[in-house]
């Protein structure tokens, strides 16, 4: 495939079978590899997306600062595209996020604000949020709020993967922002009768809830549960379990939150097993392992590697 | 048996710093209601007057009961609920998607 630069190869990534974790001939699931976009995530498409609508929108001009929190990959996307388009990207990002995600932004030229470790993402948000009021020069995209990171999977995540599997029943995929739930669930609930949109949230150790308060919290703007048909949690344990069968089983190496999606998907296949219906079972590799190799997680025992992932973000 | 209830740190002084405490009930609203009879003040940190409250998420064996009849939702000995506060990543009562 031939492109014009790197920001036009974003997205038509590989669809590939599991012949191994899929249960039966009639139960099938299959992994969406986003780890094979530009930077190495899911993130390219909402980061170039909220870019150009930035710019068509008037906000955007070189040379203009851009100020965005984020866990790490969508930091990383807009990092890449920030060079090549001429913009200074600053990222606010929890403390407690892998050494590797830092690098990355640095070495793409993105300065960093730290925020605590306490409150995860929130945090970030907070933050970010604060400093947008403080500098109204600086343009905020806001991937939790902002239409065009659900928008990017609406209009390219989602008719990928119905061209390439047309028979698909259920669609699985971390909760983060929202976006890729949102943007692909509403494509296709519009196309497929019957779809089942399933979410993996992320359940992590009590460094990250600790501070939590039960009377105030954080739900991403463009959340909106109608379009999911369930939502699962899935503790670290579990998505490293599933992130290691991925990669002992099937050859795919990659991130822990797409542990946490499949733990998810071979839940969808069970109860149709059990129903005694087909599947197709689409679920997102969101980034490979990479960027956590730091963390431990692909080495000595689970045990040894949860605890090692204890207290820190890895979706 | 019964059905064990994971605590959020921030909860826990409700429950004399238990991680974890058990109840009983057929639904999570008597479940709930088996915890405040043993631990008083839990319950209005968990559920308001429209349900339950908006911060908070709820895991039926790991399941959002949002989407499995929220407050309603059957329960049985050997289940295990868990209660976390909402990070980033929300909340939220769903309602079906209709085109």
């Amino acid at each position: 495939m031939r492109f014009e630069s790197l920001i036009d190869s974003v997205g038509h990534t590989p669809l590939v079978g599991l012949p191994r974790l899929s249960p039966s001939a009639d139960v099938r699931l299959w992994a969406k590899l986003e780890d094979r976009n530009p930077t190495g995530s899911v993130k390219d498409r909402p980061a170039l997306w909220m870019i150009q609508q930035a710019e068509k929108d008037g906000l955007l001009r070189p040379g203009c600062t851009i100020l965005e929190p984020t866990s790490g990959n969508t930091g990383i996307s807009l990092a890449m595209a920030a060079r090549l388009k001429g913009y200074r990207l600053i990222c606010v990002m929890p403390e407690n996020t892998s050494q590797e995600r830092r690098q990355l932004l640095r070495m793409w030229g993105a300065e960093i604000i730290s925020s605590p470790a306490a409150g995860g993402s929130n945090e970030a948000v907070r933050v970010a949020k604060e400093l947008a009021a403080q500098n109204p020069e600086w343009v905020m995209l806001y991937q939790y709020g902002n239409e065009a990171n659900a928008r990017a999977h609406y209009e390219s995540t989602g008719p990928e993967i119905l061209a390439d599997l047309p028979t698909l029943t259920h669609f699985v995929a971390g909760l983060g922002t929202t976006g890729t739930l949102m943007g692909v669930g509403r494509y296709l609930r519009e196309h497929v009768d019957g779809v089942s949109i399933v979410a993996a949230e992320p359940r992590y150790g009590e460094l990250v809830y600790g501070l939590r308060n039960v009377d105030e919290g954080f739900i991403p703007e463009l959340y909106d549960p109608g379009v999911l048909t369930t939502r699962f949690s899935v503790t670290s344990h579990d998505a490293l379990r599933r992130t290691r069968d991925l990669l002992d089983q099937e050859g795919i190496f990659a991130g822990i939150s797409t542990g946490a999606s499949l733990h998810a998907a071979l839940g969808m296949a069970a109860k149709a097993v059990k129903a005694g219906v087909r599947a197709d079972i689409v679920f997102i590799v969101a980034d490979g392992g990479w960027k956590y190799l730091s963390t431990g997680a692909y080495e000595g025992t689970l045990e040894e590697a949860s605890e090692r992932l204890e207290g820190q973000l890895w979706a | 048996m019964a059905i064990e209830v994971r605590i959020p740190t921030i909860l826990r002084t409700y429950t004399d710093g238990a991680k974890a405490v058990e109840g009983a009930g057929a639904t999570l609203d008597e479940l709930i209601g088996d915890l405040e009879a043993r631990h008083p003040g839990i319950r209005a940190r968990l559920v308001d007057d429209s349900g339950l409250r908006r911060f908070v998420n709820i895991y039926l064996n790991d399941e959002d009961v949002r989407f499995l009849g929220g407050l309603g939702t059957p329960v049985a000995d050997g289940d295990t609920v868990t209660v976390l506060p909402a990070v980033a990543g929300g909340s939220g009562v769903p309602r079906r998607f209709t085109r």
